[in-house]
């Protein structure tokens, strides 16, 4: 019986990151849907979740967390003896495979996620919704993407994955945008043949494969 | 011990959320400064340090970081025998509040405040160009909503994480620090909670010495 409740649907890229660390995590969860077009995140029951009113929350037996990245870091703390071992840099508390880990998550927070939400946003999300593009917005974004990309295609040379010889949160943080991307325009990730190869093969993942399983169902 | 390495400039707000943890557990350090005018930030001796040209990056020994949030946890982790205990990882519950609200400080109030600390300060300050008001403007309002949500938080609990000082309250310190320095300070008033909290977090002692380094206006 799962104590684990994530709130909100496969579908919002915050969303899918926490599962697919709790997938590679082995942790059973239930997924309690937020009806967001009725306007339930902004609901004052949710609110006492996520005081933001955004999508994830989290809760389980010892407490309430949000904020994605902060979820999954507490899934691994929490649940240290479950599912894959190394996503926070391996075992034992090993300061430097863990700082790895922290700065390359934060390179993901700071400098891939602010131009790949705008451009899942200008891409993906305003078409679904009856927004109107903004071509600029696409231009900058995709200049800006283009730069991360390249330090990490310098990166991605040197080391297999992100924080060193293991998939660790640092990659698997940028799964969502970057699944939505290679979607649409598949050359940003693919015309750089480490990131190609490193994308490639963190997206062949079993626990990602469930995310977009998940994703693909009807929404209910 | 050792002491690190810290590149960057005092006066620079990610600089100086390193320099407070390393002030806050009282280690030995070096700053070496980084010339930002001459554009030293995208050499190459730099670059090998931080890929993507900015600052701060931190060398002990072999081990070089950057990422001024990730900086901070290797400092605090490292100097964790100092006494002094921001991030709380002997305890789930506690540890999982700091890092919930150093990730509110990284996804909702920094890309609420920096826009505005960037175009009121930095842009005709550093680069003698026309702040765009209109930036500065939305930017407020979506600060606002931020410190309505902080407001209740603080309403109910001492620091953002918990009845304890950590690693999330003092992330927060140096945009507003230079927030306070802008027409825009004002906005803090209509939040007496948030305005306590701050009030006493700049009351520390690591803060009054970093702070003194940074610009006054």
């Amino acid at each position: 019986m799962a104590s684990v409740t994530v709130y909100g649907t496969p579908l919002s890229p915050a969303v899918s990151r926490v599962l697919a660390c709790l997938f590679e995590k082995d942790v059973d969860f239930k997924l309690a849907p937020v009806d967001m077009a009725k306007g339930q995140h902004k609901s004052p029951d949710f609110l006492k979740l996520q005081p933001f009113g955004q999508v994830p929350a989290f809760q389980d037996e010892l407490t309430t967390v949000f904020e994605s990245r902060a979820i999954c870091k507490y899934i691994c703390n929490n649940y240290p003896e479950k599912g894959n071992q190394t996503l926070m840099g391996g075992r034992d508390g090993d300061l430097l495979a863990q700082t790895s880990v922290d700065q390359w998550l934060e390179a993901e927070g700071q400098s891939f996620n602010p131009p790949s939400s705008a451009l899942v946003f200008q891409l993906a999300f305003a078409p679904m919704f009856g927004f109107k593009q903004d071509p600029a917005a696409i231009e900058q974004n995709e200049a800006k993407l283009a730069n991360v990309l390249d330090v990490y295609d310098r990166r991605l040379g040197e080391s297999k994955f992100l924080a060193g010889d293991d998939f660790t949160l640092a990659d698997l943080a940028h799964l969502p945008n970057g699944h939505i991307l290679v979607s649409k325009n598949e050359d940003l990730f693919m015309s750089r043949k480490n990131v190609g190869r490193w994308w490639e093969e963190i997206s062949a993942r079993p626990a990602w494969k469930k995310v977009v399983e998940m994703q693909n169902a009807p929404q209910g | 011990m050792a002491g690190v390495k810290i590149y960057g400039k005092p006066i620079s707000t990610c600089t100086a959320r390193v320099l407070l943890c390393l002030e806050e557990v009282g280690a030995e350090y070096q700053l070496v400064s980084i010339n930002m005018p001459s554009g030293e930030h995208k050499g190459p001796a730099h670059l090998a340090r931080n890929p993507f040209g900015q600052i701060p990056a931190l060398e002990d020994g072999d081990l070089v970081l950057f990422e001024s949030r990730a900086i901070s946890k290797y400092v605090l982790r490292k100097y964790k025998e100092s006494g002094t205990d921001l991030l709380k990882e002997g305890n789930l519950a506690e540890s999982a509040m700091v890092e919930v609200w150093l990730e509110a400080e990284s996804q909702q109030y920094n890309p609420a405040i920096s826009p505005i600390v960037w175009q009121s300060l930095i842009v005709p300050k550093m680069y003698g160009g026309t702040p765009d008001q209109a930036i500065i403007d939305s930017s407020l309002e979506k600060l606002k909503k931020v410190l309505e949500v902080y407001e209740a938080r603080l309403s109910k609990s001492k620091y953002l994480a918990g009845n304890f000082f950590s690693l999330a309250d003092l992330s927060h310190f140096p945009f507003t620090r230079y927030l306070m320095i802008t027409p825009y300070a004002s906005v803090f008033e209509s939040y007496p909670h948030v305005k306590a909290w701050w009030e006493d977090i700049t009351s520390r002692p690591a803060f009054k010495k970093v702070s003194a380094g940074m610009l006054d206006s």
